[in-house]
């Protein structure tokens, strides 16, 4: 599974568990907009680090805090590398 | 102050028809009035600070008969303590002598009188003379590791004995997980002393075996933590035993644990006792449900209990004098009160404990307290045990987490779900009562959790 599917589906189960409605995740669509709150995402970046192995946010260069969804693909994409 | 020590208050309603049973030793207690643990040497232990560093129980528990009334203080080091802390304990006791058995670690010992005893008894040349009150100190594990010294007396120790065991139709059988050199094992010492008779347990003994050699001792009374407890449910021998009463202290009971045991001992009195090292005992609760009457406090009983920022304090006879030690801080407020750091909260009539003080995680700035998600978890008939703790998160701070202990088989109906069932299952009922920052993010099942040497989950500072 790439990197984006399971950020995908990710998303997409925690909204579920979370009783949110995930707006339709495009690349461009406004992490504020996409119907999760931050325990969502918090419970995303937990779960992504054991899945995925990393954890963007904990690394020791600064990262921006991604905006959109597609920003925040791209940040697991360059640390899985 | 007493008027007599240990021995003379176990034997003062005539001679003592109990036992003291080691795991490999069994001790009638009549034999102690004219034989000695310490190869005849105690006089040279007389008015002086004696560190108790045999790791073998039963070698300790005959030296603490011996000594209470002889020795100007005893120090009760559980046989877990750290080689390296025994010269500030030493110090810290101003200890002048200690008592030692085959395995004591002595590296780090820099005390000259050393006196070896052992289970095997020997005839005493002279009779036992009382000389004064002794002072006894227990170790609770500080902060930083180190342990702080804690200043009990004969009196301050037995003050809650005067109640429900003593009253109970003699001669009783205690039992208990505990190690007797800590706070909770040392009453029920004391209890079965009293009382009749006391089964030790044995570090090297697998629960199983501990809980046959109980019931083959006819035990009757047992107390332990609820992690105690929660293993002794999960080793197959729970009905190597059949007590009338049973007892958790030590860490919090949740509902679950007390239905378990309930069902198990169906005959039995399941009561939950509130004590601590430096608070002594508070209070014992004997209706089944956890929490406590929220009637316990604020009345002027022998204990007096209040709730300052929903933690709980205590005043009583039976709470710890001070802490020993250059530059101790203090134990008890001016007003006499112990606070006890653990965190309770009223709900319709009952106070509930709500963990300690300092172990609550923090989602996003909202409050969690571990054992309140345990106790939901807990309530699941697949799970055995539970720990939550903190886990760090880049954005909300902190996400909540739990690892699971699967009660295996020992249910009785059939195989446990798989992993990914259960934590879904676990998930759903912790959604269902909890906030949802409480829930869970993530819940992982393992083999086992670590219980530390005084019987509580270790729980990870956060």
């Amino acid at each position: 599974m790439s990197v984006k599917s399971t950020i995908t589906a990710q998303f997409q189960q925690v909204a579920r568990e979370q009783d949110r409605m995930l707006a339709p995740l495009s690349d461009e669509l406004k992490l504020v907009q996409s119907g999760l709150d931050s325990l969502s995402f918090a419970i995303i970046v937990a779960r992504l680090e054991d899945s995925l192995g990393i954890d963007p946010f904990n690394a020791t260069e600064a990262v921006e805090f991604p905006v959109t969804f597609g920003d925040f693909v791209r940040l697991y994409e360059r640390f899985a590398k | 102050m007493p008027s007599e020590s240990l021995w003379e208050s176990i034997s003062s309603a005539g001679s003592p028809g109990g036992r003291l049973h080691g795991v490999r030793h069994v001790i009638p207690l009549a034999e102690l009035a004219q034989a000695t643990s310490l190869g005849g040497r105690l006089e040279e232990l007389r008015e002086k600070s004696v560190l108790l560093l045999a790791k073998d129980q039963l070698t300790a528990a005959l030296a603490l008969i011996e000594l209470d009334g002889v020795a100007r203080r005893m120090v009760l080091c559980p046989p877990d303590l750290a080689p390296e802390h025994v010269p500030k304990v030493t110090q810290d006791a101003d200890a002048d002598a200690c008592v030692i058995d085959e395995t004591s670690e002595t590296s780090e010992l820099r005390i000259p009188v050393r006196v070896t005893a052992g289970p095997a008894l020997t005839r005493r040349g002279s009779s036992r003379q009382r000389s004064r009150d002794t002072e006894w100190v227990l170790l609770t594990s500080g902060t930083t590791g180190a342990p702080k010294l804690v200043l009990h007396t004969f009196a301050s120790l037995t003050s809650a004995l005067t109640g429900t065991a003593c009253a109970a139709a003699l001669p009783l059988v205690w039992s208990t997980f505990y190690d007797i050199r800590r706070y909770g094992g040392l009453q029920v010492f004391l209890r079965g002393l009293h009382a009749g008779s006391l089964v030790l347990s044995d570090p090297s003994e697998a629960v199983s075996d501990f809980l046959f050699r109980a019931g083959a001792a006819g035990v009757t009374h047992i107390s332990g933590t609820p992690s105690h407890w929660r293993r002794a449910l999960m080793s197959g021998a729970a009905a190597g035993i059949a007590p009338g009463y049973v007892r958790l202290s030590g860490e919090i009971a949740d509902q679950s644990i007390l239905d378990s045991l309930q069902a198990a001992y169906p005959a039995a009195t399941v009561a939950h006792a509130f004590a601590s090292t430096e608070a002594g005992v508070a209070f014992e609760v004997r209706d089944g449900q956890a929490g406590f009457p929220a009637a316990l406090v604020g009345g002027s009983g022998a204990v007096e209990l209040r709730v300052s920022e929903e933690t709980l304090q205590i005043r009583s006879a039976g709470t710890a004098l001070r802490y020993l030690g250059h530059g101790a801080e203090p134990l008890r407020a001016e007003d006499g009160f112990v606070d006890t750091g653990d965190r309770v909260e009223e709900r319709a009539g009952r106070y509930y404990f709500m963990g300690r003080r300092g172990g609550v995680i923090n989602v996003g700035g909202l409050k969690v307290h571990p054992e309140e998600v345990e106790a939901v978890i807990n309530t699941h008939p697949w799970v055995r045990m539970s720990l939550v703790r903190a886990r760090r998160n880049p954005i909300t701070g902190a996400v909540v987490t739990a690892e699971v202990v699967v009660n295996d088989a020992s249910a009785g109906c059939g195989k446990p779900p798989p992993d990914e069932v259960l934590t879904r299952e676990l998930t759903d009922r912790c959604r269902r009562s909890l906030a949802p920052h409480k829930v869970p993010a993530m819940i992982r099942i393992v083999p086992v959790l670590e219980v530390s040497p005084s019987g509580k989950l270790v729980r990870p500072l956060a």
